[in-house]
């Protein structure tokens, strides 16, 4: 009878299953952690602020639309703040409260306890997109029109998926370090600055404008601004943001993989 | 004698350890590079918007560069203390407190000079920014003022670590206010009145201004009324900064708090 349990637990289906209830519910879990956490909500809630209200004092002449787009990309510096700052350092935030190593031990795969503190820590950034688009309402006046609605709805998940995944790479190749928090937010302002939220591509110089194309970021703004203006098929970079995704998942698992090899075998995951 | 020990030696040790280790590469990580991407992304959003020219931008992040340290790095002289459970220790010892903390500020006042001069020179020969001969002087005097200046306001964050644990969040906060309402990135003509007024009696408006003037041709004498009144600035907020860490040590000690503020 055992042995046939354990078949039965061992069929593709009941593991994909099993792994996916693991996922959302670390996901839940973590997601609601993180917006009891006074540190985290501050990085969510004042970077769209903060730069929604600089772009409406440096583009005085800009006005509806182009406010609109500024609170969005506000929003978008948001989900990446919360990623750079807490995201590569997720996992040494779990040696630091030692539990590391009971997870990299337990039968579980690593990579599905990591993917949803990822994708929790960047998905605390819908309250920047939301506290964005309220703020330049409110205060500015500005109407909240948008082209494409279910373009739009449809963007925003996979946008912070996106970035969580991005957020999940960054923490898998930095396993080993305990300057993982730091190294994470080395990225915060030249990501801002290449991906196109408040500064134009155009304006930076030609050789960053490849770079772009590798973050999610670039694609998730791109959605959004597409969704919302209706100047371009939002899908595309819906598209792109779910290979980049896929992308960032595979590289994340490999690295996962290999530094934890590689720690295991030195005896050094609590120690790097 | 023993203050001075404590104000010199003790100032020093505590800053240091803020480095685990004494690892360089933290500092550069932490510290000299942020500062650089930062003030690229004013400069290229300072184009987009058509605003200032980049020397504007250049001067005024350089300047603010030396903000970050001294916020962090005196909160951290409180926040730290409680996470290595020894700020108890620091307050029931007999030392004199501006000793100790005046002690801890001058650290971070040389790593404000040195993180300012650095941005300032690769910023310079990143963006093409020409500065006069004539203006290295009194550019140098006037980012060791706004060094000071922001290190006062940053002993006012370490005294609110008494009082709230989340130093962090307070020093960011402050950090971005400087951001928007210190005329380093919006100019002050481009402000409501009221933040304008605000900005004259926050650390590095007065510095990044006389930087400005400066790096564009203007004498010694031009911009000392304006290094005047970043260092008047600066005293103020180290005045208030050693007075409120007397009042949140006090109502600490009085409420048994300090460990779990």
């Amino acid at each position: 009878m055992a042995v046939t349990d354990q078949r039965a637990l061992n069929l593709p289906i009941v593991r994909t299953v099993s792994l996916a209830r693991v996922v959302l519910f670390g996901l839940g879990l973590h997601f609601k952690m993180l917006s009891r956490s006074p540190f985290d909500m501050f990085v969510v809630v004042a970077s769209p602020l903060i730069f929604a209200t600089l772009a409406y004092f440096l583009f005085q002449n800009g006005q509806g639309q182009s406010l609109l787009v500024a609170a969005l990309a506000s929003g978008v510096m948001g989900i990446w703040s919360t990623t750079t700052a807490q995201g590569a350092g997720a996992l040494q935030t779990q040696r630091r409260l030692g539990i590391l190593e009971l997870l990299v031990a337990s039968p579980t795969p690593f990579w599905a306890v990591v993917l949803p503190i990822s994708v929790a820590i960047s998905a605390i950034g819908v309250y920047s997109l939301a506290i964005g688009l309220v703020y330049v309402r409110v205060f500015y006046g500005v109407a909240i029109t948008i082209h494409e609605w279910i373009a739009f709805a449809v963007s925003i998940p996979v946008a912070i998926g996106a970035i969580g995944c991005l957020g999940f790479l960054f923490a898998s190749v930095l396993v080993r370090y305990r300057s993982a928090f730091m190294l994470g937010n080395v990225f915060e302002w030249p990501v801002w600055m290449i991906s196109g939220l408040l500064i134009p591509v155009a304006v930076l110089p030609g050789w960053l404008q490849p770079v772009s194309w590798l973050f999610a970021p670039t694609w998730g703004m791109r959605a959004l601004r597409h969704s919302t203006l209706g100047t371009g098929s939002a899908w595309t970079d819906v598209a792109v943001c779910i290979a980049l995704s896929l992308a960032y998942l595979v590289a994340g698992t490999l690295a996962l993989r290999f530094f934890l090899r590689s720690a295991r075998a030195r005896a050094t995951l609590a120690l790097t | 004698m023993t203050n001075l020990r404590l104000l010199t030696i003790g100032g020093l040790i505590s800053y240091r350890a803020l480095f685990g280790w004494l690892n360089p590469f933290s500092y550069v990580i932490t510290i000299l590079i942020p500062s650089l991407t930062q003030l690229a992304f004013f400069v290229y959003l300072g184009r987009t918007a058509h605003v200032a020219d980049d020397a504007y931008y250049v001067a005024g992040n350089a300047l603010v560069a030396a903000a970050a340290p001294s916020l962090f790095g005196m909160a951290q002289t409180v926040a730290g203390e409680r996470y290595t459970h020894t700020l108890s220790l620091l307050v029931v010892s007999p030392a004199s407190r501006i000793a100790v903390f005046f002690g801890r500020s001058l650290p971070a006042t040389i790593n404000g000079i040195v993180v300012s001069v650095w941005t300032l020179a690769i910023a310079a020969l990143m963006f093409g920014i020409h500065v006069p001969a004539h203006a290295l002087a009194p550019l140098a005097s006037t980012i060791v003022v706004t060094a000071f200046s922001c290190v006062g306001i940053g002993l006012f964050n370490a005294s609110l670590g008494l009082r709230w644990r989340e130093t962090a969040v307070i020093g960011n906060l402050i950090l971005y206010v400087l951001l928007i309402f210190a005329g380093v990135n919006v100019p002050l003509s481009r402000l409501p009145g009221w933040m304008s007024t605000l900005a004259q009696g926050l650390p590095v408006t007065h510095g990044a201004n006389a930087a400005r003037q400066l790096i564009g041709g203007a004498s010694l004498g031009h911009v000392l009324p304006l290094i005047g009144a970043e260092a008047l600035v600066g005293a103020v907020y180290v005045v208030i900064g050693l007075s409120t860490i007397s009042l949140f040590e006090l109502e600490a000690r009085r409420g048994a708090t300090l460990e779990v503020a």
